[in-house]
Formats: C-alpha cells, structure tokens, sequence
C-alpha cells in the first residue's frame, strides 16, 4: 500500500473542492454560452458586438492571466465600491473575494466563450426547415427553442461539449495560484514535505484520468440519448 | 354565409427579395371547403405566396385576413413585421402547413410529432391527442408506424405523417407547398389520394402544386402564377383546358 504519510483525507477532500469547483464552472459556462451564441445570432447589431467582444477577450488571453486579473482586479474593483458606500452613505460593508467563488466565475467565464462557438456552431446546423415547421404550428420562441432547437442542437453540441468539459476540469488545477485548496495544491505541499513527489503527483493524475473516464461515458450516453431518430453514422 | 367569418383571405400582397419583386399584389379567398390550387413556372411565386399566408414570410405590403382576423403589421428597421406575434401564433394555429421536404420533426417519433402542437401550442391532454393522432394515423394508412422516427419511413410515408400531424389541429384551412415534388414518382400516388380524400370531405386546402390531375380533379378555382402576378384563374375546366393565354398554353402543353 502506498503511504500517504496522514495526507489522504486533506487530498480527497481537495479532489471533492476540485470536482464542485468543475461541475459548478460547467454550469456557468453552459449558460454563458447559450447567451454567448444567442447574442451572436442576434439580428441586434449591440448584442452580436458584446457577443464578439466578449469570445474574442476571452479567448485571446492566457487563462492563467484572467484568472489572476479577474481574482486581484476583481477585489479591487470591489474594494472601490465598498468604499463610495462607506464615503457616500456611511454603509460600511466589507466584501472579501471567496477564492472558490472567484475560481468559479473565472474559469465559468473563460469556458463561456469556448461553449458560446461550439453552441454557435451547433445551432446552425440544425435544419432550418425543422425550425420553421415549429413555427408554422403555432410555436413562439421560446417554445421551437425549449422543444426543437435545443434537443437537435444538443446533438451537434455534444462532442464539443464534451472536448471543452475535458480542457475545463484540467484548467482547475490554476486555481491553486489564487490560493484555492484543491486536489493540486494539497498534492504540491505533500509532496514538498514528504519529499516524494512521485506518490502525490501519480494519486492526482489517476484521480483526473478517473473523473475523464467517467465523463466520457456520461457524454456518451448523453450523445445516444440526442441521436435518436437519426441514422447512427458512427 | 355572411355568419361565419372566411376562413382565409389575403389582399394585394407584394414582396421583395433585395431588389426583385417577386410578388406583385396577390390577392386570394379561401371560402369554406374551396380547393385553390397555385401552379406556374419555379420561380413564379407561387411557394412564396404561401408562405407569406401564415406569414413565415413577411409580405412587404398588403392584407392577410384569417377567420375574419386582419393581422396588424408596424414598420421596424428589419422591414414589415407583424406587429403582435401573439396574434401571429394563434393565427398559425388555424393553418397548418405541409411543406415540400416533409419537416417532419427527426427527434421525436411520428406520435410524437402528430401530438406535438395539439398538446403544446392548443394545450390538449395528451390522452385525448393521442387517441386523436392514433385515428389519424390509421386514416393516412400509418397506424403501424406511431414509434418510427422520420429517419425510418418513407419520403412518401414522411409525407403522409405530415399530413396527419397537419390534421390534428383541425385546422381551418390547409396549406400545401409542393407536397410530392419531393417524392420518388412511385410514391406520389398515396400521398395524392390522402388530399383526394381530404377534398372531398371538404376541407379548404391552397395547394402549390405541379399535379395538374389533381389541380383538375379535385380544385375549385386554379390560380396560374407568371413572374409574381396571377396570369389566369378560375375553375379549373376553364384554366386548365380552356386556357386563354398564350404562356399558360405553353405551360400546359405536353412536354417532350
């Protein structure tokens, strides 16, 4: 057995932070990126700009660099408005950045504009004669979207959902920088105190190829459930 | 008559793509259990035309009428827009269309697709739609095939689902935008003697059509379409061997 000199509760308990940190990310950036890919399908010429903006940002600057400017720059930012409530109405509030909560909305925000192009890509290839046949019945929007645009989108969507849920869960292995206590972090100071690298660095990468593993049946068994009615092609 | 609003009338509808005009005020009256059938040339109009009935077209001007209902339009940076799509939604409630490449909906089975609209756009317990969608199967000779998806039928028995799904919103008036053309020519044949059969038990249909069998068996009144404009119309004994214009003629004459 392998020796984890007291160490396994604090790295599952970093695995379990790294998994919540992932899953809640996940759900950010899927809600971002529906907006995403809505604003730039927009007929509004505000919207498809934001839209722009916001994927062009995002995906041209290193996650890293985002990460520490959204964490320091975001408590400064809050730091600024806390202070014009304290000089302006005597409110004295205090508002400490939560590093889980700032990994989240990073990593939520830089997986948005990747979700944004694949869902993008994925509603247009949807035929348009599906869509417009909801119409013809007397759907609104939001009911050709809720019953026919997202469930053929999905379709298209999932295998670069699936690609982008893969780079996001190894992309929280940063927020140990932003001093978040996940698997990693727990891992480094193991192994800078035990002086063995090699048992800690090889329990975390099997714990990410494990959760990989499960993810890509999941994703699977996602893609089946969204092909039905279509020829299988693979 | 004069009791029951008409079901379906548009007046003087135009529409431009860029800068051709493609409809050059159209008019058209659907009376109760009228059979309009729209033939002309490809690109004479005709789909366009009925497209712009339920209005998945915007018609740049002119009225569109359904059951005594004049859907209200307002300019916008976009063009001319209905001005309440909610009166567009019920308005689309009471056509229902059958398209040219069926559309028939790839991710739910052809019960579901028939359920659909009746259960989601009409609010119709879903045991009720059922039942009715199953009687409606049956009668377009698809009752064995409720739990097949679209990708598993047909182009012909695609079509015939789509024609059920058409039915179970008991609509008022049925749109058809070249319902065989899609077709391998065997299987045109059950798809005609569906709407033969809808015809005659009197069901208003506007039909785009290059079936001129069916224009002349089953029409009250054939609209002949040239470059946006109506070149003939009337009963189809007048239009369709009488024909007074010289491209019409053309257009019927037999070709080798």
């Amino acid at each position: 057995m392998i020796d984890l000199h007291g160490y396994g509760p604090r790295l599952a308990e970093g695995a379990l932070i790294t998994i919540e940190l992932a899953v809640l990310s996940l759900i950010l950036a899927i809600v971002l990126g529906l907006l995403t890919a809505s604003a730039k399908m927009s007929r509004s010429w505000l919207a498809h700009r934001i839209g722009t903006l916001y994927t062009t940002v995002i995906r041209g600057v290193p996650d890293l660099v985002l990460m520490m400017l959204l964490f320091f720059g975001g408590q400064i930012g809050i730091n600024m408005v806390t202070d014009q409530l304290y000089e302006r109405f005597g409110w004295d509030v205090f508002i400490n950045v939560n590093e889980f909560v700032a990994g989240v909305v990073t990593i939520g925000l830089i997986f948005g504009a990747y979700m944004g192009e694949t869902f993008r890509g994925a509603f247009l290839a949807v035929d348009s004669g599906q869509i417009e046949a909801g119409r013809a019945y007397g759907m609104n929007h939001w009911l050709v979207f809720r019953r026919i645009r997202f469930p053929q989108m999905m379709r298209h969507a999932i295998p670069g959902l699936s690609n982008n849920w893969m780079v996001l869960l190894k992309t929280t292995a940063l927020v140990s920088v932003i001093g978040l206590t996940d698997m990693v972090r727990v891992a480094a100071e193991a192994s800078k105190a035990t002086r063995e690298p090699f048992t800690f660095m090889i329990i975390v990468a099997a714990v990410y190829l494990l959760i990989a593993t499960v993810s890509e049946w999941g994703f699977a068994r996602l893609q089946k459930r969204y092909n039905v009615g279509y020829r299988e092609a693979d | 008559m004069a009791d029951t609003p008409i079901p379906l009338e548009v007046r003087n509808i135009t529409k431009r793509f860029g800068d051709a005009e493609v409809l050059k005020g159209l008019s058209l009256k659907a009376h109760k259990g009228d059979v309009i059938t729209l033939i002309g040339a490809s690109g004479s109009g005709k789909s366009t035309f009925l497209r712009c009935m339920n209005l998945l077209e915007q018609p740049d001007e002119g009225e569109v009428i359904v059951h005594g209902e004049e859907i209200r339009f307002r300019m916008t940076k976009h063009g001319r827009e209905p001005a309440d799509w909610k009166q567009v939604v019920r308005m689309r409630a009471r056509l229902s269309m059958v398209f040219q490449s069926f559309n028939l909906w790839a991710h739910m089975t052809l019960l579901e697709n028939v359920i659909e609209a009746p259960v989601h756009v009409l609010g119709k317990p879903k045991k009720e739609a059922i039942a009715h969608a199953r009687q409606l199967l049956e009668r377009v000779g698809l009752d064995k095939h409720a739990d097949y998806y679209p990708a598993q039928m047909s182009g012909g028995q695609q079509q015939r689902g789509a024609i059920a799904r058409a039915l179970a919103m008991d609509p008022e008036v049925m749109l058809f935008d070249e319902p065989t053309s899609a077709l391998d020519p065997e299987l045109v044949g059950d798809v005609l003697k569906v709407m033969r059969d809808l015809a005659q038990e009197g069901r208003t249909m506007i039909v785009v059509t290059h079936e001129m069998a069916f224009a002349r068996d089953v029409s009250t009144q054939v609209i002949y379409l040239h470059q946006g404009r109506v070149e003939e119309a009337g009963p189809p004994q007048e239009v369709l061997d009488n024909p007074r214009s010289e491209r019409l003629k053309q257009f019927l004459a037999p070709k080798h």
